[in-house]
């Protein structure tokens, strides 16, 4: 399973990365989503996979059972979604907004604050 | 306790609350100044509280050390945040008469409460996945910021600045999600414990590079700068301030803390590439910013070339160079906002930032000049004021450490800095006006000119009493070296 996902997220950076230096700016937020979720997915692997074991206490016990899943791995993974959707989104809507006033689709156009 | 060292957090955030609530303009502005003024005192406070009882720590959430979310305070952390509080609070002054009335409907203040919350929470924050969320805020804070008004190039500078911004945000969450898998924690205090067993020094490498990437295009470090040219001279020159001052810094803090709480177990390696990463910093920058002839931009590369001061310190990594980054930072926020704040003067009066349409403000106005020349001169590091000794420690430092080349290209850089100082002088305040400028007729707005003198005031003070500035370096610099005060404080504080 790790070295399936590994490969996964390999290839989502890969296609992201991708996608970024098309330098159009559809395929950048394509590109930046997929990133995005490559990196979710990472932190998610990285802590480790468990399957079926959920992190509770048992009845009268003290602590959780040794094995368990990582309950940490998988609040930092929900924050860290709501996150990056939230940044995307206005992403999003910047490039819209840039897009109808300046009237660009690719990244190269914008070069009139850098002269 | 616990209050005191919550009320960075929770002050601007119940001000940008209020803010969105109540509408009423003059109501509103008086809220947000007073809001601003708070935060000021507040800071204050935990700055006096931590130089006299230490390392102040707490946790919230009820669990104790590394489970909970720690909030913690040391010498360093204090100091930035006092330095924020009084950037925030000028800011603010000079905003009430520069910001437009559509800007400040539009949620201007509010929004820059919201920055200042995800500033001070990322100096505060005791762990790392906090440091992440705080670094979200203030960035999504500071996205709005920068294209609150919609003009064309501030929408073209925008969406270089939120593409690269995503992208190090995502590799910095990488880090984190790599290092907990590594050693089960992402608590910096349990870390450095942690860490310094180093259990697998070549992953621990990778992360540490990660890491270096992810702050190093917060803090535009040499080849991952290219988002902040485009991107700082086209908001309002007031958030410009507040950018150049505190945004970048905040990516400076991130490095001098992980690199010198979490990764000092390849100081050679990691501190070596942070020591070249400096040096080609500072080169890169200051030659950006020869060659433009536009105010804004000149300031904005110079933000560049001194991030690489701030790196060179941390690289040496001897307690004088920490002690004169740490000096560089102060100086620097004071200086960088209020050489905008003075660039937003001169476009007042003359409607311009472009230099070659600038000219004979010495003649028309002579407090302006006077008032551009002492942050200038410190920027350059002119000999009774701040940047001077900022730099002399460092350069000390450097030889301390035998790194001539840095050595050489830190005095290089000094005297190219004075070079483009003097050619903002000569262009918008010596020559010839190239036409008749409307200044005699327009009036310089007190509110305006308030806070930029103030902070003119403190470089002056800080060059003054550059002595007592560099002891409480000093100390700042030992306690970064010496872990035991940080990690003793967090696992002390009660849940």
């Amino acid at each position: 399973m790790e070295s399936l996902l590994a490969l996964v997220i390999g290839g989502l950076y890969a296609t992201g990365l991708y996608m970024i230096l098309r330098r159009n700016i559809v395929k950048l937020v394509i590109g930046l989503a997929l990133l995005a979720h490559a990196t979710n997915l990472l932190v998610f692997t990285s802590v480790g996979l468990t399957r079926g074991r959920a992190p509770l206490v048992p009845e009268g016990a003290e602590t959780t059972a040794p094995g368990v899943a990582d309950p940490l791995a998988q609040a930092l993974v929900l924050t860290a979604i709501v996150i990056s959707f939230g940044l995307l989104v206005f992403m999003v809507v910047l490039l819209y907004r840039a897009h109808q006033s300046i009237r660009f689709s690719e990244l190269d156009e914008l070069r009139n604050t850098e002269r | 306790m616990s209050l005191l060292l919550l009320s960075p957090i929770v002050i601007p955030l119940t001000t940008a609350a209020l803010g969105l609530v109540v509408r009423q303009r003059w109501v509103h502005q008086a809220l947000m100044l007073a809001g601003a003024f708070a935060l000021l005192g507040s800071t204050l406070l935990l700055f006096l509280r931590v130089l006299g009882e230490g390392t102040q720590a707490v946790q919230l959430g009820g669990w104790p050390a590394p489970f909970g979310i720690t909030l913690v305070a040391d010498l360093l952390s204090a100091l930035m945040l006092l330095v924020t509080g009084l950037i925030g609070l000028a800011t603010f002054i000079y905003s009430v008469q520069s910001v437009d009335s559509e800007r400040k409907a539009h949620g201007f203040y509010p929004l820059l409460h919201a920055l200042l919350m995800g500033v001070c929470g990322a100096f505060l924050a005791g762990d790392l996945f906090n440091l992440y969320v705080w670094f979200e805020v203030l960035l999504i804070s500071s996205f709005v910021l920068l294209s609150l008004g919609s003009e064309r190039p501030q929408l073209e500078g925008a969406v270089k600045y939120v593409a690269l911004n995503l992208l190090s945000s995502l590799l910095f969450l990488a880090a984190a999600g790599l290092l907990y898998g590594m050693v089960g924690t992402l608590n910096l205090a349990d870390l450095a414990v942690k860490l310094r067993q180093a259990p697998q020094p070549g992953l621990l490498l990778t992360v540490a590079t990660l890491l270096l990437g992810a702050f190093g295009i917060k803090a535009a470090a040499f080849p991952l700068f290219f988002w902040l040219p485009p991107a700082y001279h086209t908001p309002h020159i007031a958030v410009s301030a507040v950018f150049a001052g505190l945004l970048t810094k905040v990516g400076v803090y991130a490095l001098i803390r992980v690199f010198t709480l979490l990764f000092v177990q390849d100081v050679g390696f990691t501190h070596g590439v942070l020591l070249a990463m400096a040096g080609l910093t500072m080169i890169t920058g200051v030659l950006g910013a020869a060659s433009q002839m536009e105010f804004r931009r000149i300031l904005a590369f110079h933000i560049i070339s001194q991030i690489g001061y701030m790196l060179m310190g941390l690289g040496l990594f001897t307690a004088t160079g920490l002690a004169g980054s740490v000096f560089y930072v102060v100086h620097h926020i004071l200086v960088k906002t209020n050489l905008f704040l003075v660039a937003g003067l001169a476009a007042r009066l003359t409607g311009t930032y472009e230099l070659k349409a600038l000219g004979g403000l010495y003649r028309s106005r002579p407090a302006l000049a006077l008032l551009f020349l002492v942050p200038a001169f410190a920027l350059a590091g002119m000999p009774p004021l701040s940047g001077f000794f900022a730099k002399l420690v460092l350069l000390r430092a450097g030889l301390e450490q035998e790194q001539y080349l840095v050595v050489g290209t830190a005095a290089v850089v000094s005297v190219l800095t004075l070079f483009s100082m003097t050619k903002v002088w000569a262009e918008a305040f010596w020559k010839e006006p190239p036409h008749e400028l409307p200044t005699a007729s327009r009036s310089l707005p007190l509110g305006m000119a308030v806070p930029s003198s103030i902070l003119a005031l403190l470089t002056c003070m800080l060059g003054l009493f550059a002595e007592q500035g560099m002891v409480l370096s000093t100390r700042v610099a030992e306690e970064l070296l010496s872990i035991e005060g940080y990690v003793a404080a967090v696992r002390r504080a009660s849940p």
